[in-house]
């Protein structure tokens, strides 16, 4: 069995500084993680590796950086690693994104043919989760989203049944492989790596591509070419502030709380009024 | 199969990463083990650089090396409650490459010193905390990690694990630190724009200052603060010793947070966002408290060891110093197919011996002693040179010999005459 997990390298969200004057991002210094999304999808990779054997493979598309995360992945357990590196691929929407990951696991498949491709349900930067969609439909891959359980994996008749998680419940679907899975957070716990595989890690040569090793030929297909959407300006929000008041009440009395709260914000917002006034008549 | 190398370093600060560099470039096979996430990552921000320890490892280092600003004017202030009384020494001599101090941002450099490390070809792993030292008899073996099948051999263990190195207490290398022997420090890092920083510095291009202050903001604790420039941000904190922390009952916190009200700071720090507060601990016992460094099969080098000098501040290049040498000791022995037993590496002793390192520690022995017993320097002093100062500066019809009169009987009636005498006894004393 082959498994590619598809993983990105973000900016570590929670230590990310937003310039006082300017109020853009800074992202200079910041830590980068291996988006927390894949991490869920890489360790159901993992486990299914520990049940059925067979080869991970850990892929992204990155600066030379993103070798941190790869090595990471490794550590973790993964057997093979690439990183699709090319200064032709900066500036790319998740159209140009797809497209070459979707090249690089065809070159993958001449290694050994891949029976599943994990994503992240979505990633904490970007946040579109439109990237595995795309690879699903570029491969022509069955798509499972927001996995919460794999039932079962029938390789022999290329079989997969899932859980997923969908509004107002949960789905049991079954399809052929090969198909594209995005695992839902918190449905595993990602391992601790083992000191032999640190050292593996640590060691290991990466397969570093540019865009002819992924087989990429149409340049107008990635880059700055390939992406319609253009990211122009990354910024946060200014907070609103709004001060908060303390309410008196005549009792503790619940019902006199909720009645000068009501009258409170019916003040505020008379419309608010109106509509619920229609709507209990 | 058990991993084994020639020389496993523990932790990746400056004393570490100047040890594996040496070793991995004399062509030893190296494993460098860092508990946080990179190298760098558990490091508080904001320093002094000393370009000399590092330049004796890497000459070129200007190149590529994260520097933030170059420091051409250091400023001393003694502080009283509402007043400062300074000295300032700007040299356009500190203008002239190459640069002698520079500022950096500790995450930043050790990541950048963690790559040169790594290009010399030894193992860097992160994100792994040596839990034990294996021991064979009273022999250091080898180390065992957190991980599973976390047990890795060595020939010499390199404990660079800095100030309260649990593993060297663990091992009964050393005993436990005295409250006086460490200092807590707290700093923060203040972001503001690159132009407000040259402006309020009076300085541009990669011009750097740095302010050293003493006084009535350690509330009679033996410490200082300091402020330093960045490129686009400010380190500014304070560190007093922890036994006077735990004697006064100021936290840490709140002393920081004081200073940076003190009228002739805040207008400093005025409009900055600030991030990243970090405490760390520093070991300033000096010669006096430093612990065996060295036996069979291991050595301390940097903070673990307290080589700090804390009179001047001095701390990254006596790590540096320290892990060079003994690096180089490793090399040499190894070089002459000679045991790494204790008796064979008190060659690292005996060099350190006649470098700066053990010098200036030796020269400044006396120091945490006299301001222990003497807190009238954090004290009485500020207030006294502050208020003589005022006196002087302050025209009101008084004529200056009756003001100089009015110091000396303030500055008496403070600190007995034979006190003050005393007092500038023990502090040639301790410089001497
Ligand atoms: C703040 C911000 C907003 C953006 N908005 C848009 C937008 O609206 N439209 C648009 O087209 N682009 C947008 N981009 C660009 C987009 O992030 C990247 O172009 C695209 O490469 C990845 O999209 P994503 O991060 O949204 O990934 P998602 O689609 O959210 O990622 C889903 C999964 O796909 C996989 N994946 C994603 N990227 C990679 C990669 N490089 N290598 C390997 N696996 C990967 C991971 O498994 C990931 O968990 C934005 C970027 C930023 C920083
Ligand atoms: C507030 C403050 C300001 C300072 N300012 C200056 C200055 O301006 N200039 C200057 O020269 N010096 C300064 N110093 C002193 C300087 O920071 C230290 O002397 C220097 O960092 C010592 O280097 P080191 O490598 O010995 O230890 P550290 O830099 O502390 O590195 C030790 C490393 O070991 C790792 N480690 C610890 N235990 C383990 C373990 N069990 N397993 C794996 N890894 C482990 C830690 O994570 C850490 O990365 C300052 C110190 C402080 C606290």
């Amino acid at each position: 069995m082959h498994i590619v997990v598809c993983i990105k390298q973000v900016p570590d969200s929670a230590q990310i500084r937003v310039h006082p004057v300017t109020n853009t991002i800074m992202r200079q210094g910041v830590p980068a993680i291996v988006n927390p999304y894949d991490l869920f999808s890489l360790e159901e990779a993992l486990r299914l590796k520990d049940k059925y054997g067979g080869r991970v493979t850990v892929l992204t598309m990155g600066p030379p950086m993103a070798e941190a995360a790869l090595r990471k992945c490794l550590a973790y357990g993964a057997d093979e690693a690439v990183l699709v590196t090319d200064r032709a691929f900066a500036g790319s929407d998740t159209l140009a994104t797809s497209f070459a990951l979707a090249s690089a696991i065809r070159q993958i498949q001449n290694d050994m043919a891949v029976d599943l491709v994990f994503a992240g349900k979505q990633t904490i930067d970007g946040d579109t989760a439109q990237v595995g969609p795309g690879i699903a439909k570029r491969l022509d891959l069955q798509l499972l989203t927001y996995v919460s359980k794999i039932e079962s994996l029938d390789l022999e008749k290329r079989e997969i049944t899932v859980h997923r998680r969908a509004e107002g419940g949960v789905q049991v679907l079954k399809t052929k492989t090969p198909a594209l899975i995005t695992m839902l957070e918190g449905v595993n716990e990602m391992r601790f790596a083992t000191m032999p595989n640190m050292f593996r890690a640590a060691r290991y040569p990466l397969k570093v591509w540019d865009k002819d090793a992924a087989g990429i030929e149409d340049v107008t297909k990635i880059g700055l070419k390939g992406s319609p959407t253009i990211v122009s300006k990354v910024f946060a929000p200014t907070a609103k502030s709004q001060k908060a008041s303390m309410i008196e009440t005549e009792s503790g009395d619940p019902r006199d709380i909720a009645i000068t709260l009501l009258t409170k914000l019916f003040t505020q917002h008379p419309k608010l009024e109106k509509e619920i006034g229609k709507r209990a008549a | 199969m058990a991993e084994h190398f020639d020389a496993i370093v523990i932790g990746a600060g400056p004393s570490g990463n100047a040890a594996a560099y040496t070793m991995a470039k004399g062509g030893l096979k190296v494993l460098q083990l860092e508990r946080g996430e990179y190298p760098g990552s558990k490091n508080v921000q904001g320093a002094i650089l000393y370009s000399d320890a590092l330049e004796r490892m890497i000459p070129d280092f200007r190149e590529d090396a994260p520097l933030e600003r170059h420091i051409i004017e250091q400023r001393m202030w003694i502080l009283d409650d509402n007043s400062h009384i300074a000295s300032h020494y700007r040299s356009e001599e500190f203008n002239k490459q190459p640069y002698n101090r520079y500022t950096i941002l500790r995450a930043q450099f050790d990541k950048w010193f963690s790559t040169k490390v790594q290009e010399a070809g030894a193992l860097v792993i992160n994100e792994t905390t040596v839990t034990d030292l294996l021991m064979d008899k009273n022999r250091v073996i080898g180390v065992r990690t957190d991980r599973v099948d976390g047990e890795i051999y060595a020939d010499v263990v390199v404990l660079a694990d800095g100030v309260n190195s649990l593993l060297a207490k663990k091992a009964g290398f050393h005993a436990e630190l005295q409250p006086k022997d460490v200092a807590l420090a707290v700093k923060e890092i203040h972001f503001m724009p690159t132009e407000t920083v040259e402006s309020r510095f009076n300085i541009s291009g990669d011009e750097g200052v740095v302010i050293e202050m003493a006084g009535k903001i350690t509330k009679g604790m033996m410490g200082t603060g300091f402020l330093y420039t960045n490129k686009e941000s400010l380190t500014v904190g304070v560190g007093c010793m922890l036994s006077d922390f735990k004697a006064s009952k100021v936290s840490p916190y709140t002393l920081l947070d004081e200073m940076k009200q003190h009228p002739s700071i805040k207008p400093l720090l005025a409009g900055g966002e600030m991030k990243e507060y970090t405490a760390h601990l520093i070991p300033e016992g000096g010669y006096e408290a430093m612990p065996q460094i060295y036996g069979d099969g291991w050595m301390i080098v940097g903070d673990s060891g307290m080589f700090v000098n804390a009179v001047h501040r001095e701390g990254s290049n006596l790590a540096m110093t320290t892990g060079r040498i003994a690096a180089e000791t490793v090399l040499t022995l190894k070089e002459a197919r000679k045991d790494l037993s204790a008796r064979n590496l008190s060659a690292y002793r005996a060099a350190l011996d006649e470098t700066f390192v053990m010098k200036d520690l030796k020269k400044y022995r006396r120091m945490p002693g006299v301001f222990h017993k003497n807190p009238q320097f954090f004290t009485d002093y500020p207030d006294l040179v502050s208020q003589a100062a005022r006196t002087m500066l302050t025209v009101d019809g008084i004529d200056k010999k009756t003001k100089e009169k009015q110091i000396r009987k303030e500055f008496s009636s403070r600190r007995s005459l034979v006190g003050l005498l005393g007092d500038a006894f023990k502090m040639w004393r301790a410089f001497e």
